[in-house]
């Protein structure tokens, strides 16, 4: 009886027992943990994008959890480790699931999550789907209990206290998603982009791709001291580092408006469009017909400018 | 090596791909073709028409897919209609479209849902009844239950909204490629509503007629494995000036597998005005 005790202790134990999420601190109380450029699979079970937190004197915020409740428990640790601050908030940047699968390790009293005010939404017509999709090709075991709405919901910029730290929230109108958020902090200048920013892993589009390219040319004009991306190296050279970004969008939008101009097909479009971008990028193969894809349907209802 | 071995061994190895390509089959061979068609011969042939779609697909509620016939539509002899299935979802029936001698040529595009690895399969009716099918497997899954379009607001501001895009080589008395796009969401009834957070019910585009100077050139019976904001690519032969124009309506239904219990939906029509 002991023994089966101490057993079903010890298990209970084990979903925390995660080794803690390697860091970098890469401005002071900015810690960021960079993702690898692959496919989300069976292997790393989605845990590829740049997730971390920012600490201020009185509490830490959390930004995005990660692809899977178990990446979120050992990003939990890694806070854990760095301060004795608790958690006070969790942001989410947008719905996609390497973003928001760990969110249940930071369901705990006095965590609010924020988000777009979309991003609910999104969760709830995408949430079922994302499940059924995880656990049969990203061998997780989730349930509805694992996709978090946010308790706050930002309409267009929310300003949130960390103590000593103030973090300015923007809800962006759709271009990577229809629910993109980014972070800046303005004690160090810091810029978190998210998947607004692509670096050497290609962008995504599943949201508008002149909606995209067009707070890529609002943003252009700012001066950060750095920007988080999130797929790719923190930069410090903004905007030079977001211009391979902006130029394949650029030349989505330019070779596939003159292709519908011309009446070509998406057919045609998907097997032409965007191929001399194909050694810039990783990951080109995955995801690109798939961006041509979605901006073909996109554009074709464009009013014509005749 | 013995002769015998190696046919053996041929067998062996041949017996998993038969068999999955048998299972492939199951779905046409045991309920569509009686359901559909039975009791008729159907010669497996791409004399009369052959489909081709991507065999995989990146996006699974976006698979262009295109039939291309090998006849002319002539008065003696032509495609009457063109039967569209895929096998797998939870209604194969993708549509059935209708055609005329004025049609020209019976060639036919559009963008369908794949909901798991399938056949897509087309079958030609010519006039004289006679049947004649063209197939293709597909590796997508998932279009059915796909989130409700990437720019929500963007889709449903337009709803309803016609484009016409003839395209500009035309030489008169000569079929024109003619490609309608309509804007519509295409709910399938196995999407989640963002209010309830349950499955959303179907609202789908179900009736679709083009005419040419009130002559039918297209006449449509489709389902919910048309992909949102329904695209189709077909010809006609514009003869003299005139009125190009679509009408449809939308439905909305109970299950997403029967078609039983349905409400009736809205009326739509646009149309173009046409020079040779």
């Amino acid at each position: 009886m002991k023994i089966l005790l101490l057993l079903s202790l010890f298990a209970a134990q084990c979903a925390m027992a995660v080794p803690a999420l390697s860091v970098t601190e890469v401005r002071p109380g900015i810690y960021v943990h960079f993702g690898k450029h692959e496919f989300p699979n069976k292997t790393n079970h989605g845990a590829i994008a740049n997730i971390g937190f920012i600490v201020g004197d009185s509490c830490v915020a959390v930004i995005d959890t990660g692809g899977s409740p178990e990446q979120g428990y050992a990003l939990k640790k890694a806070v854990d480790r760095t301060t004795d601050k608790p958690v006070c908030y969790v942001i989410n940047t947008h719905v996609h699931p390497d973003h928001i699968y760990g969110n249940i390790a930071f369901k705990l009293p006095g965590v609010q999550f924020v988000g777009h005010k979309n991003l609910s939404r999104a969760m709830a017509t995408r949430g079922r789907y994302y499940i059924e999709k995880a656990n049969d090709q990203l061998d997780l075991k989730l349930e509805d209990k694992h996709i978090i709405p946010p308790d706050k919901a930002v309409k267009k910029h929310l300003f949130i206290e960390l103590g000593g730290r103030k973090l300015r929230l923007t809800a962006h109108p759709t271009a990577h998603t229809d629910n993109d958020l980014t972070v800046f902090d303005q004690n160090t200048d810091t810029f978190w982009m998210s998947d607004l920013l692509f670096i050497e892993h290609i962008p995504v589009i599943d949201g508008s791709l002149k909606g995209w390219l067009s707070e890529l040319n609002r943003m252009e004009k700012h001066q950060y001291k750095m920007v988080i991306p999130g797929h790719g190296p923190a930069v410090t050279d903004w905007p030079k580092s977001m211009l391979p970004e902006k130029n394949y969008l650029q030349i989505l939008l330019t070779e596939i408006r003159s292709m519908i101009a011309e009446g070509k097909f998406i057919e045609e479009a998907i097997a032409k469009v965007g191929y001399s971008e194909k050694d810039n990028w990783k990951l080109f193969d995955q995801f690109h017909k798939r961006n041509v894809t979605t901006a073909f349907a996109e554009l074709e209802w464009e009013e014509e400018n005749e | 090596m013995n002769k015998i071995i190696k046919i053996g061994l041929l067998i062996l190895l041949i017996m998993p791909i038969l068999a999955t390509a048998a299972k492939d089959e199951e779905q046409w061979n045991n309920v569509l073709k009686n359901q559909y068609f039975s009791g008729e011969t159907i010669q497996e042939s791409k004399d009369i028409i052959e489909i081709d779609a991507p065999y995989r697909a990146e996006d699974p509620a976006l698979v262009p897919v295109k039939i291309i016939s090998k006849i002319k539509q002539t008065k003696d002899k032509y495609i009457k209609k063109i039967t569209v299935f895929v096998d797998k979802n939870p209604f194969p029936l993708v549509g059935e479209f209708e055609f005329t001698p004025e049609t020209g040529k019976a060639d036919l595009a559009m963008r369908v849902r794949v909901n798991s690895y399938s056949y897509i399969r087309a079958i030609a009716e010519m006039n004289d009844g006679k049947l004649y099918m063209s197939k293709k497997f597909v590796k997508a899954s998932g279009g059915c239950s796909a989130p409700i379009g990437a720019d929500l607001d963007a889709a449903m501001k337009r709803l309803g909204k016609v484009k016409f895009r003839l395209h500009k080589e035309r030489r008169a008395g000569e079929p024109i490629l003619t490609q309608l796009l309509i804007s519509h969401p295409n709910i399938t009834g196995m999407q989640m509503d963002q209010v309830t957070r349950f499955v959303k019910r179907s609202n789908f585009v179900n009736q679709l007629k083009v005419t040419f100077n009130n002559k039918p050139v297209l006449t449509a019976k489709i389902d919910i494995a048309i992909s949102a904001d329904p695209n189709f690519r077909f010809y006609f032969v514009p003869t003299k000036k005139g009125e190009l124009k679509v009408e449809f309506s939308d439905i909305s239904c109970e299950s997403p597998i029967s078609r039983t219990v349905c409400t009736k939906g809205k009326n739509y029509s646009a149309s173009y005005q046409v020079s040779p």
